[in-house]
């Protein structure tokens, strides 16, 4: 029996931990450190219909217990992403792959959402409606509902395989863009992308990164990601990826206790490169521990408390 | 690549700010040329997001040490430089490309050129280029006669010309008027340093045979987060990259847009 394993919408994985998207490039970087079949799934950097270089640099700036970034989407563009990245990963690697996809109109999402359909590889797809580092798209179809409901239906539509949506904590109702894709047939969410910030230079005065502004994310943005997940689960019984500074065994926990269904690593890969392999460790000697047979019994014992 | 608890060896300031620390560790027989950098995490736990990117100066394999040359400038080279003998301090690396001097001879004349904290890595480099019989002058710029450091581990390798912005030693300015005043030629040229610096020497030695070595603040240090690229140089599609972190730090002479 293997009391780890947790069976979301294509994603079956045999431990509830994945790298998040945007922190694990396409997988090759870590495969030099670790074995990716130790991952229970991976998400893939964002890719987007043509290539892009992203913003200038500076690009990442610490900030107390977490730090900002605005890369841009830097990405080769689909076609590249599928013939040299997704197939290095798929013929390798058993591990279930998550395709971030993301784009500066509906129809770029389309694009890729068709094309990586056809390609056949990945196992899931996670719509990014949340990058706050890019000028156009991204953040606005997951800041309005009506937006992010055209955008996760159109999607959906052309997907052949269970599409997660990934919700930016950037707005005032995080339950009611919940609410909005799930009614236009998302399969899941990823929950939270980071947090709109800004460090200034004290002594210049001018912003840290060139892009001015960042995405806010590690330890310091981790209470936002539990209670918004709580506030989510109240809602819906849509499976959650729960992600937003999850660093320790203790923020597993507390992610599975809110209601999250898996959790994917972000930051804390930078932190300790080998933070996932040693977190599914720990998680799966903390089961045994416990004597829970399932991740979900985590939330049953909670649940039987309140 | 490894990670592991480092013990600090020595740790002492040899300008105002700027410290040179001693690790002793496994790490050290994973290193393969002068140039490759180390990724340091200040503390344990969460107070530090992200590590520090270090560049080794130079590697003693027959006692597993390597030493780091670094400024104290924000809250987490200065906890570094709190660290002292005994104390162990964490440690992921050997990170990049280091400088290659496969294809220098016996004989070459061997140009080094380095900038404040960017001098460090050319120390390694130096004793590695000397080992092969060529010769080496090294050019090094400081901001006053108060930041010079490593002075005599230079000058026992070969000529050295030094140059401060206030000319309060040597000759008064940057490196490149140094070069231009004492005419200095070359076979080879390799620099570490501030920016403005590296983009005069490329401006001038885009063709020379050598390299350059850059810096970028950086997130994860292996090539994963794309937070260091710069432009190549060739770059048809304008969306090519270098990652400094995987692809250098070390480049050659006009390969990227510095």
């Amino acid at each position: 029996m293997n009391r780890t394993a947790v069976n979301l919408p294509g994603l079956p994985m045999k431990n509830p931990v994945m790298p998040a998207s945007g922190c694990f490039g396409f997988g090759r970087e870590f495969a030099k450190l670790y074995d990716l079949n130790k991952l229970g799934a991976i998400a893939i950097k964002a890719t987007t219909r043509e290539s892009r270089f992203g913003n200038e640099t500076p690009r990442v700036a610490e900030t107390s217990a977490g730090m900002l970034n605005a890369i841009g989407l830097q990405n080769p563009g689909m076609e590249k992403v599928t013939a040299e990245e997704i197939d290095w990963l798929t013929s390798r690697y058993e591990t279930p792959l998550l395709a971030n996809i993301a784009g500066s109109t509906m129809e770029d999402y389309e694009a890729v959402a068709a094309h990586l359909s056809e390609n056949n590889k990945v196992s899931a797809f996670e719509l990014n409606i949340s990058c706050p580092n890019v000028k156009e798209g991204g953040i606005a179809f997951g800041t309005d509902p009506k937006l992010a409901y055209e955008l996760t239906k159109r999607v959906k539509a052309l997907s052949t395989v269970p599409l997660y949506v990934k919700l930016s904590p950037n707005v005032t109702n995080i339950r009611e863009i919940a609410e909005a894709v799930e009614k236009a047939g998302a399969d899941g969410l990823s929950m939270i992308n980071t947090l709109s910030g800004m460090k200034l230079d004290v002594k210049t005065g001018r912003p840290v990164l060139a892009n001015q502004i960042g995405g806010l994310s590690g330890p310091a943005i981790k209470p936002i990601a539990v209670k918004m997940i709580y506030e989510v689960r109240q809602q819906t019984n849509l499976p959650i990826i729960g992600m937003g500074g999850v660093t320790t065994l203790e923020d597993i926990i507390e992610f599975f206790m809110a209601g999250a269904d898996a959790v994917a690593i972000g930051t804390a890969n930078f932190t300790n490169p080998f933070a996932c392999p040693e977190l599914i460790d720990e998680f799966e000697e903390w089961m045994e521990q416990k004597g829970y047979n399932s991740p979900a019994d985590i939330r049953k014992g909670v649940e039987a408390l309140s | 690549m490894i990670k592991e608890n480092m013990r600090v060896e020595a740790q002492r300031e040899i300008a105002p700010a700027i410290y040179e620390i001693t690790l002793f560790g496994e790490l050290v027989t994973h290193v393969s040329a002068p140039g490759q950098f180390l990724h340091i995490k200040p503390a344990p736990g969460t107070e530090f997001t992200l590590r520090r990117p270090l560049s080794i100066s130079h590697v003693n394999e027959a006692d597993k040490t390597l030493t780091v040359i670094y400024r104290a400038d924000g809250q987490g080279t200065k906890r570094i430089s709190e660290k002292r003998p005994g104390d162990v301090i964490n440690v992921f690396g050997p990170l990049g490309n280091g400088f290659s001097t496969s294809s220098i001879q016996s004989g070459d004349q061997v140009l080094i050129v380095g900038g404040g904290v960017g001098i460090p890595p050319l120390y390694g480099l130096a004793k590695d280029i000397l080992k092969k019989g060529a010769s080496v002058t090294t050019v090094l710029g400081f901001a006053d006669a108060s930041a010079v450091f490593y002075k005599d581990v230079f000058e026992a390798q070969g000529p050295l010309f030094i140059s401060t912005m206030d000319g309060s030693e040597g000759t008064k300015g940057v490196v490149t008027d140094v070069i231009r005043e004492q005419g200095l030629s070359f076979d080879y040229l390799y620099a570490c340093g501030p920016n403005p610096m590296l983009r005069a020497l490329n401006k001038d030695y885009s063709e020379a045979r050598g390299a350059v070595s850059l810096e970028e603040r950086m997130g994860c240090g292996i090539g994963a987060c794309f937070a260091c690229v710069c432009h190549p140089v060739d770059d048809p599609t304008g969306t090519g990259y270098r990652k400094i972190c995987s692809d250098g730090p070390v480049f050659n002479w006009g390969e990227v847009i510095i």
